[in-house]
Parts: C-alpha cells; sequence; structure tokens
C-alpha cells in the first residue's frame, strides 16, 4: 500500500489539503503542489493549493487576501467622493466602469440615480463599455498568452493602447481614471473625442476579427478548451457565478437588460450565452460581448445629446449645488455657491440615512455596492460585492477531475482580478 | 408592487418573525427576529418563492447598541427580477448563527468574509477560516472599535504586525454628527 508523503510544510491550508486525504489515498501517491501566490497564470496573487494524483488534480483550495488594502474599512473613514479613487483600484483593469458603478450606488442612496441628465447617462454608458472592451481584451489575450499563443496578447495590447488614450483625453489619466462624480462627470467630453472614439471603434473590431481568426477554430485552441471545466445552470446560479461566466453556463441574465439602469433600455444590443458552460463557451460569450459594446457605444455616439462638442450646452451634471460642486468662477464670485463648495469639499454629500444595493454590469461580474447610511457625508458601512471574488469560489468545485496543464487555462476563462478579488 | 407579494409570503409562513417590509428606494427589506431561523428562511424563499440567487452576504457593526451585528442577506430571483434584503440581528456575546451554505454554496466564502472582518461565527460551516486576513491574525478589522491605522500583533515573522505608519494622516473625515470641526478632514493621531 502506498503512503503518503510527509512532506513538511508550514501552512495550514497545505496542512489540511494533506490531512483530510489521507484516508482516501486508494489512487496512488498524492501530491500537493502549490501554485502562486506569484505565479504568471493566476494574473495577480492567487494562491492554489492544489493536491495531485499523478497530472489529475484530485483537491484544489484557493487562497485568496494577498492584495487585501481594507478598502470597505477605509471607506467608513472618508466621505463618499473621497472613496472614488479607490475603486479605480478595484478592478485595475476597468477603471471607468467601476467608478461609474460606485457612484450610481451613491446616487441610488440619494435618490437621484433616474434624474441624471440624459448627456451624463449616455457619457458613462460610453465610459462603461469602453472599460468592458479593454478588459475583455485583457482577458482574452492573457488567458491565450497562457495557452501558448503569445500573438493575441501583443496583438490585443494596440489595442488597449488607444482605449487608455481615450481614458487620458477624457479624465487626464490613463489608468486610475476617477472620472465620475456624484451626480454626474468630472467634465464634459473633450473635443475630438467623438472622432477618436469611432477610429477606436472601427479598428478594434479588426484586431478582434484578426483573434477570433487566430482561435475560435483553431485547433489546438478548441480541443484544449472544449468540454474543460463545464459549470452546469445549476451549479453557476449556486456559486452565485455573474457576467460572462454566469452566461457561459446559459444563463441569459445581464444587469444591463434585466435591472435596466442608465440609458441602457434605449439602446440596441444582444446578450450572447454559452450553451454548455465550458472554456470555450466562456471564450465565445467574451468575444460576442465585445463586439456589442462596440454597438453600443456607436449607438451612444449617434444619440449622445448635445452631439459630439454639445453645441446646446446640455447638463453633464444635476441641477443641485448640494450634490455637485458648482463651477468654480461662480465660487470666488456667489456666496451661495461658495457655501456649497465648501460644506461639499468639508463634510461631503449629506446621504439620507437608509441601506441601499446597487449591482452593475461589471466586464467580470456584477459590482455591487452595499452602503449602509445613517445620514451624513460618510458611509457607516460599504460592502463592496466583488465579481471575482464570487467567481473564484467556485474553483474548488470545478478544479478536481481536470488535468494540472488545465489549471492554467481554466483559470484564464473565468478571467478574475484579485484587485477586485481581495479589495 | 411584486416585491411585496414575498413579503407576505414569507409572513404568512413565518408570522411575528418577520417584521416589515420597509421600502427604500424601491428595495423590500424584511427583517428576521430570530437569527437561528434564518436558514430555514432562506431556505423556503429559495425553494418556494423561486428566490434561487445570493447576491451577497454583508454584515453591521452597530458599535455601542445592543444587539451588535446585523447580517444582511441579499436574494434575487433571476426569473422575475425581484430583489429581496432579509436583516437578522445577532448578539456580541452570541456572535453566531447558522450557515446557509446548505442552501446556496456561494455562501461559503461570503461566511468565512464575515468571520474574518467580524468575527461572526456561522454554525455549520465546514470550513469557517480566515479568508482575507492571514491565519492566526487575533482581530476582525471591520469592527468599529479596531482603529484605521491598525493594532500591533505579536504574530511572529508575518508582515505588518505593527500599525501602520500614516505619516500624520489620514486626512479624512470622521463619521457620526460630532459637529462640523471635528468631521472635517484633517491630520489626526491613530488614538484619536
Amino acid at each position: 500500500m502506498a503512503t503518503v508523503q510527509d512532506i513538511e510544510i508550514p501552512d495550514t491550508a497545505a496542512r489540511n489539503a494533506l490531512a483530510l486525504d489521507e484516508l482516501q489515498d486508494m489512487h496512488g501517491e498524492k501530491m500537493v503542489l502549490n501554485m502562486g501566490p506569484s505565479h504568471p497564470a493566476t494574473h495577480g496573487v492567487l494562491r492554489i493549493v492544489l493536491e495531485l494524483d499523478g497530472e489529475l488534480i484530485t483537491k484544489a483550495q484557493p487562497d485568496v487576501g494577498f492584495l487585501h488594502r481594507g478598502d470597505e474599512k477605509i471607506a467608513e473613514n472618508m466621505t463618499y467622493t473621497q472613496f472614488i479613487p479607490y475603486t479605480d483600484r478595484l478592478d485595475y483593469l476597468a477603471p471607468l466602469a467601476n467608478n461609474v458603478a460606485y457612484t450610481l450606488a451613491v446616487e441610488k442612496l440619494l435618490g437621484i440615480h433616474d434624474k441624471l441628465p440624459p448627456r451624463c447617462q449616455y457619457i458613462r454608458v460610453m465610459c462603461a463599455e469602453l472599460a468592458r472592451i479593454s478588459a475583455h481584451l485583457l482577458g482574452l489575450g492573457a488567458f491565450a498568452m497562457d495557452m501558448g499563443a503569445v500573438t493575441v496578447f501583443l496583438l490585443i495590447f494596440t489595442e488597449r493602447e488607444k482605449v487608455y488614450n481615450l481614458a487620458e483625453s477624457l479624465s487626464g489619466a490613463r489608468f486610475t481614471t476617477s472620472y465620475t462624480r456624484i451626480g454626474g462627470v468630472m467634465r464634459d467630453l473633450p473635443p475630438g473625442w467623438t472622432d477618436q472614439c469611432r477610429r477606436f471603434l472601427e479598428e478594434v473590431v479588426i484586431t478582434i476579427n484578426e483573434a477570433e481568426t487566430l482561435l475560435t477554430r483553431n485547433r489546438i485552441w478548441v480541443d484544449r478548451i472544449r468540454d474543460l471545466a463545464v459549470i452546469s445552470k445549476a451549479d453557476a446560479i449556486s456559486y452565485g457565478l455573474s457576467g460572462p461566466n454566469l452566461r457561459g453556463s446559459g444563463i441569459e441574465y445581464d444587469l444591463r437588460k434585466n435591472q435596466p439602469y442608465l440609458c441602457y433600455p434605449d439602446l440596441d444590443f444582444d446578450i450572447p450565452v454559452g450553451s454548455t458552460g465550458d472554456c470555450y463557451d466562456r471564450y465565445l460569450v467574451r468575444m460576442e460581448e465585445m463586439r456589442q459594446s462596440v454597438r453600443i457605444i456607436h449607438q451612444c455616439l449617434k444619440k449622445i445629446p448635445g452631439g459630439a462638442d454639445n453645441q446646446s450646452k446640455e447638463p453633464v451634471n444635476v441641477d443641485d449645488g448640494k450634490i455637485v460642486l458648482p463651477p468654480k468662477e461662480k465660487v470666488m464670485t456667489r456666496m451661495e455657491e461658495l457655501i456649497h463648495q465648501f460644506m461639499l469639499v468639508t463634510e461631503g454629500v449629506n446621504c439620507p440615512p437608509g441601506e441601499i444595493y446597487f449591482g452593475h454590469e461589471n466586464p467580470k461580474g456584477e459590482l455591487g455596492f452595499y452602503i449602509h447610511s445613517r445620514g451624513g457625508g460618510v458611509p457607516y458601512r460599504l460592502k463592496i460585492r466583488s465579481p471575482s471574488f464570487v467567481n473564484l469560489s467556485i474553483i474548488p468545485k470545478i478544479f478536481p477531475g481536470c488535468m494540472l496543464s488545465d489549471t492554467v487555462a481554466i483559470l484564464g476563462s473565468l478571467d478574475f482580478v484579485m484587485g477586485e478579488c481581495d479589495r | 408592487m411584486s416585491n411585496l407579494d414575498p413579503a407576505s409570503q414569507l409572513k404568512a409562513k413565518f408570522g411575528d418573525l418577520i417584521s416589515g417590509p420597509t421600502g427604500f428606494r424601491g428595495e423590500i427589506t424584511l427583517k428576521l427576529a430570530d437569527a437561528e431561523r434564518i436558514a430555514e428562511v432562506c431556505e423556503f424563499a429559495k425553494t418556494k418563492l423561486g428566490f434561487e440567487y445570493l447576491v451577497d452576504i454583508s454584515s453591521l457593526d452597530n458599535y455601542g447598541e445592543d444587539p451588535r451585528w446585523t447580517v444582511v442577506y441579499e436574494l434575487r430571483n433571476l426569473t422575475n427580477n425581484a430583489e429581496l434584503r432579509i436583516k437578522t440581528n445577532v448578539s456580541e456575546e452570541k456572535s453566531e448563527l447558522p450557515s446557509v451554505l446548505g442552501v446556496w454554496a456561494t455562501s461559503n466564502w461570503h461566511e468565512r468574509e464575515i468571520y474574518d472582518m467580524m468575527g461572526i461565527r456561522f454554525r455549520g460551516h465546514p470550513d469557517l477560516r480566515r479568508i482575507l486576513m492571514w491565519e492566526g491574525y487575533p482581530y476582525f478589522p471591520l469592527r468599529k472599535d479596531f482603529p484605521l491605522a491598525g493594532k500591533p500583533t505579536n504574530v511572529p515573522e508575518v508582515a505588518f504586525s505593527e500599525i501602520a505608519p500614516l505619516e500624520g494622516g489620514p486626512f479624512v473625515t470622521l463619521p457620526g454628527s460630532g459637529g462640523a470641526v471635528s468631521r472635517e478632514p484633517r491630520v489626526r493621531t491613530p488614538e484619536e
């Protein structure tokens, strides 16, 4: 009879994996392998303790928290507006979408989320969809690179660069955008932005097509990820998956359609769903979502009130001095605006007591904020429901039975960001 | 008001245990008086009322009040998009309530996180370990009596076992209603 090798591992997660399975050691000698936290395929600092029987995974125990910064604690100690830059660092591949999600949550608490000016809504939708394209591109590139197709990674980075340029002319920053404000956005679209955006949309479709040619019918790609790590509908719901991972399992649920916010009801787009719930389906769903995002942004550019350069002076902020900072020139000359400015900066936006949950369809899934307010400018409790955290919790369920070399493919298809998972 | 309907069904089933519903911004909140029954209520909501999707579990520290903890469950019906929030209070002496892991598999990590951050235990959870903080960390950081700068720990060979050097900061407002001067952002020492 084979014996379990006594490996000295001073770590509880690894020790548990060993100790629990001493009795079940029927197939042969088990080996415990540490994957991560610093591993190129874990896209950040995810650690998985794998228990292997030969090359077959018999057990997987994810270990998260290496990037924990205490964002929820920090949020309790600052005003609602001050927390906006922290949302950039949640899903750092799609900061614009996080900004939109967070400000919409605070606006729901204030009761103004459905009273936003139309131009602001269109700008925010474009931000969220640009972020989706950018995040899915990187998810695709990293997925393909982990599987050995480095070309795709280089291909998508030229396109992501253009999204960064768009974000830069929009907000002044490439990564940490902090573009939205409670009750609006930091500033209107800069001149020439819409043309730049249209050019990007035309070019990104070409790149998506190229990537599609490289991968979708590629024999190696398909053989490796088809029927791999199948997530059934029931499991997807029970494990609370969201975003492309949920839709890849064939559940047509998208917050943009099912719980519409902003101007999404006025826009025409489809929700792609998978059929079997394997890695290949999740890949296909993301590819199609990028095309749908391109479609959404095209419509936004066409329908945005005020047009490209806002000749008709459409507002981009709600008209409420107690929520949005007044224009600087008025602060210097008028008493009321000066008071508003002072109160907003020192005490923050005065929110009513109450509690809300707002879920936003982020690239990775449902990014939700539960805000419990007891009045005043500071949240009493702000809970971040991060899609990556929830999506990763299915690892112990889907890993066993796969081969060791499949891990990178499954992780790539789950498409997570640790900055958001660990908060 | 389709959301009110599940509320009345829950009230019909569990009687006085369920209070509410209270509505705020179009959301329905129910309060469960006895935290021991939470798994039962969730099971009923899932199987009979179609709330098959658990969005999130949050926890609240009502510091200085009794009972100290509130656990908040966000439920969703994927078919008709109804949402429901169930809240239940847990006293500090007890700090324990039944796990809903048997109802939704996703509650596994949510419950571990609440245990990690607030120190509320979930009875029946098979693997209630810390998840975001490291094993052996002695405090519960999201409690209101835990300072933002952190507390020193005596766990050897672990990073961050001293309080964080805040360099005169954080330049943040103070929650609560202690007057404008005390709330405004300025240099604060960790003891303050």
